[in-house]
């Protein structure tokens, strides 16, 4: 053993540790953990011309949002907590009731909200309703396919994302109270 | 056993640290594959709401940032204490952001130029009115897809 070891002389590897100890601590000065996650929407494209409102029909619910972050949707004043329960209604009413729609393809939701609106309630809309969607097109793919929306192949989620097209109209801002 | 004895009243005790290297190498690869660089100093304070609906931003390449909210106490003297826009490294007006996305754009390739993300880094206590504006904005440049920053958890009252 001690005649072999001075023929071959060994690599001193202790400063390995210290080289790899320097590279470690640049990368963890270097570099942020948190991974972005959030809610995703797509634009309508830009037009010139004023934005057509959907009419108030039945098809359409209207969301309003004042600058007081108090919300109304078709015409009552509601909480947030009840959001999802009063889109999953007004989605999946089939032509059921007279004032809510027809059937989930043709159903909008508009949203308005104020200038002054907080953008905190803002997302909490856009979650609620997301929420709304999701859990609808959760429990299609539940029923059609037997696994969540998520976990589908594209050309499966398709059809479940034309049974339940997602069609939000934001309404260019408008004040809706007047003031600011 | 007489043996062993006798060797460790020789000479003192060797702790053997030839794994430390593989030690500090898989910590080393972890923090590599786990974390992502850092992109540019925030001059502006966000505290992103929660959410429970997300999605996780993915390719990083072909998402673009914009930050809006009041700039931090070190950059008030210089900004104000108004909420702001940031794009990138700068303090930059609504209008600027046409030519940001066209900026961010230029070295995508040609198929991939609809694909382009922007997340908006909002601060929760920022008024609507500047969204509704970058919204606008962001119509006009053609940049479609947007991805409302947000912390995962649960939604408070």
């Amino acid at each position: 053993m001690g005649k072999s070891s001075r023929r071959i002389p060994e690599i001193n590897a202790g400063s390995m540790a210290d080289i790899a100890f320097l590279l470690l601590i640049f990368f963890l000065v270097t570099t942020t953990m948190d991974t972005d996650k959030g809610i995703a929407i797509t634009l309508p494209p830009y037009t010139q011309d004023s934005e057509v409102v959907p009419s108030i029909d039945r098809n359409v619910l209207e969301i309003l949002v004042n600058s007081r972050d108090a919300l109304l949707v078709e015409g009552e004043l509601i909480s947030i907590t009840e959001l999802t329960k009063v889109t999953r209604e007004f989605l999946t009413n089939n032509g059921v009731n007279p004032n809510l729609s027809v059937s989930p393809q043709v159903a909008i939701v508009s949203l308005k909200n104020d200038r002054s609106t907080s953008y905190d309630i803002y997302i909490k809309v856009q979650n609620e309703l997301k929420r709304a969607y999701n859990e609808l097109r959760n429990e299609e793919a539940q029923r059609r396919y037997g696994k969540d929306f998520e976990d589908l192949a594209n050309k499966y989620q398709k059809v479940i994302g034309d049974v339940y097209p997602i069609k939000l109209s934001e309404a260019e801002m408008e004040n809706i109270e007047g003031a600011n | 056993m007489a043996k062993f004895r006798k060797d460790r009243s020789d000479e003192g005790q060797n702790i053997n640290t030839a794994s430390l290297p593989d030690i500090v190498f898989m910590l080393l690869f972890f923090f590599m594959v786990a974390t992502t660089m850092k992109t540019s100093d925030p001059k502006l304070k966000i505290k992103a709401p929660n959410a429970t609906e997300v999605v996780k931003l993915e390719k990083k390449r072909l998402v673009s940032y914009i930050l809006v909210g009041k700039p931090t106490e070190t950059w008030q003297p210089i900004y104000g204490s108004s909420p702001r826009i940031q794009l990138n490294d700068l303090i930059s007006e609504k209008e600027d952001i046409i030519t940001f996305v066209e900026l961010e754009k230029a070295p995508l390739p040609e198929e991939l130029k609809q694909a382009l993300t922007v997340s908006l880094k909002v601060d929760s206590e920022v008024k609507m009115g500047i969204v509704s504006d970058i919204k606008i904005e962001l119509r006009k440049a053609n940049a479609l897809k947007v991805n409302y920053s947000t912390k995962q958890g649960k939604v408070t009252e």
